[in-house]
């Protein structure tokens, strides 16, 4: 590993996000414009805004980041790129750590907007900090990123990319307890529901919004982050030298 | 040869259940070799071998004393695919500058790289508006970044104006001079005359190996194309 090569992938990766403007204005505001509906949505419904709105906090920058980076990533094994760049000094991991890193700052950028819109515009009413809100929400996109980097290995076009998206995205977001509690969940499906990522992610953020004690926040975070790192080291496995 | 840059031994190749290379050997040395030879003849693959990115069924590449691909070989091999591999949302110098930090070379190395490929003007274009042929440059000054001891370049004069295919040319004979091992692929057998010495394939085998000279004298023509197409019939 070096941190040389890590932080050239991470600069570039940015500068590629800087120059699509398009993108870049996608990836900062279309989160904070989703949490504004789902305000409006609530509007004459009562708390329920301040009950789902930490949820979606912890969800959008997850999508988000999964479908930049599955798509990023496959269109560097198509053009030769990465290639190119394993055939250089460039560990696998440099190359997966440079995206989680360029990701993660988009992403801390992302929440601090739809973090600071939320609870200053919107009145999202928080028990717990508004600082570990954000760090929440960055880890998830990390973890986004990390199983976007993992999946793309498994899909050859960019279509069957935005797929996988339903595949492995969705379920997640049904099982994580945002629409049923997890509690109530049939046996099998709180079980599944346990072993996936998203549902600690969701599970801290609710806490925070509920309550200012942080040990169980922070235990959710280890797992999240834990799934994150399996999903990077996962991710470095598919990625391979040589290829038939 | 006491001085081989590469030695294959035994290479066998198989894609998609086709053998594509099949016990080939093969020793190159400093200089200009030309790797001539029909689209689809097994060009690339040897190359992604020499280079470490071609998963091989059998034999081995040894390329300046190491096993090709293996970690000591990576700021040592140039490598340019057909298809340029340049980032085209990255202007030519961002393109560089990223390289040049992977290989750990320095900002004097990218303004090089840039002039050697004469893309001076062009240096803040995004790639992707560039044409084929300029694309093909910078995907070619990225890897003349590392000042490398062998560079493996496939088909990189395809569709350049004959001046700048003379620069080019120019400009490999210019790194091999300084004692490097230029090899370089070409579906163009007029390209032929250009090298120090050639390797003709074709379905996978290497038909012959020697000086441009040598292979036209021993088949008796004037130019390498009628040579080639005397070798192949002896052969048959």
């Amino acid at each position: 590993m070096s941190p040389r090569t890590t932080l050239a992938v991470a600069r570039r990766v940015l500068t590629q996000v800087r120059r699509d403007h398009r993108t870049l204005a996608m990836l900062l505001v279309l989160p904070t414009l989703l949490m504004t509906l789902l305000w409006w949505m609530y509007q004459d419904a009562g708390p329920q805004f301040d009950r789902l709105g930490p949820a979606l906090l912890a969800i959008f920058p997850f999508i988000v980041m999964f479908l930049v980076t599955s798509v990023t990533t496959l269109r560097e094994r198509s053009s030769g790129t990465l290639e190119r760049l394993l055939a250089m000094p460039m560990g696998r991991l440099d190359f997966l750590l440079g995206y989680a890193v360029a990701f993660g700052v988009v992403a801390a950028a992302q929440s601090a907007i739809a973090v600071g819109v939320s609870v200053g515009l919107l009145r999202l009413e928080l028990t717990g900090s508004v600082w570990l809100l954000a760090v929440v929400a960055v880890v998830d996109a990390v973890l986004g990123t990390a199983l976007g980097l993992f999946v793309s290995a498994f899909a050859q076009t960019e279509f069957q990319a935005v797929q996988f998206m339903p595949a492995v995205v969705v379920p997640q977001i049904l099982l994580c307890g945002l629409l049923v509690p997890r509690d109530d969940m049939p046996d099998v499906l709180g079980a599944v529901s346990d072993v996936l990522p998203l549902s600690y992610a969701v599970d801290a953020m609710s806490h925070l919004g509920a309550s200012a004690s942080t040990g169980q926040v922070w235990r959710d975070l280890a797992v999240v982050a834990g799934f994150a790192l399996a999903g990077l080291a996962l991710g470095a496995a598919t990625l391979r030298r040589r290829t038939a | 040869m006491m001085n081989s840059t590469i030695e294959v031994r035994g290479l066998t190749v198989v894609r998609g259940g086709r053998p594509v290379l099949t016990d080939l050997d093969l020793d190159v040395g400093p200089g200009v070799t030309g790797l001539l030879g029909p689209s689809g003849c097994g060009k690339s693959t040897l190359l992604r071998a020499l280079v470490g990115v071609q998963r091989v069924a059998g034999g081995t590449v040894t390329v300046l004393g190491e096993e090709a691909g293996s970690a000591p070989l990576r700021d040592r091999v140039g490598y340019v695919t057909q298809a340029a591999s340049v980032y085209d949302d990255l202007t030519v110098a961002e393109n560089l500058r990223f390289f040049a930090r992977v290989l750990g070379v320095d900002a004097d190395a990218v303004e090089r790289a840039i002039d050697a490929v004469d893309l001076a003007g062009h240096r803040d274009a995004v790639a992707g508006r560039l044409s084929g042929g300029q694309r093909s440059r910078v995907s070619l000054a990225v890897a003349l970044l590392g000042a490398p001891d062998l560079l493996v370049l496939d088909e990189p004069t395809v569709g350049l104006d004959p001046v700048l295919r003379r620069d080019l040319w120019e400009l490999f004979h210019g790194i091999a001079a300084g004692g490097a091992t230029v090899l370089v692929s070409s579906h163009v057998m007029d390209e032929a005359e250009r090298c120090d010495r050639l390797l003709l394939m074709r379905e996978g085998r290497v038909l012959a190996d020697d000086t441009p000279d040598a292979i036209k004298q021993r088949a008796g023509t004037t130019d390498v194309e009628t040579a080639f197409l005397a070798l192949v019939e002896a052969a048959a």
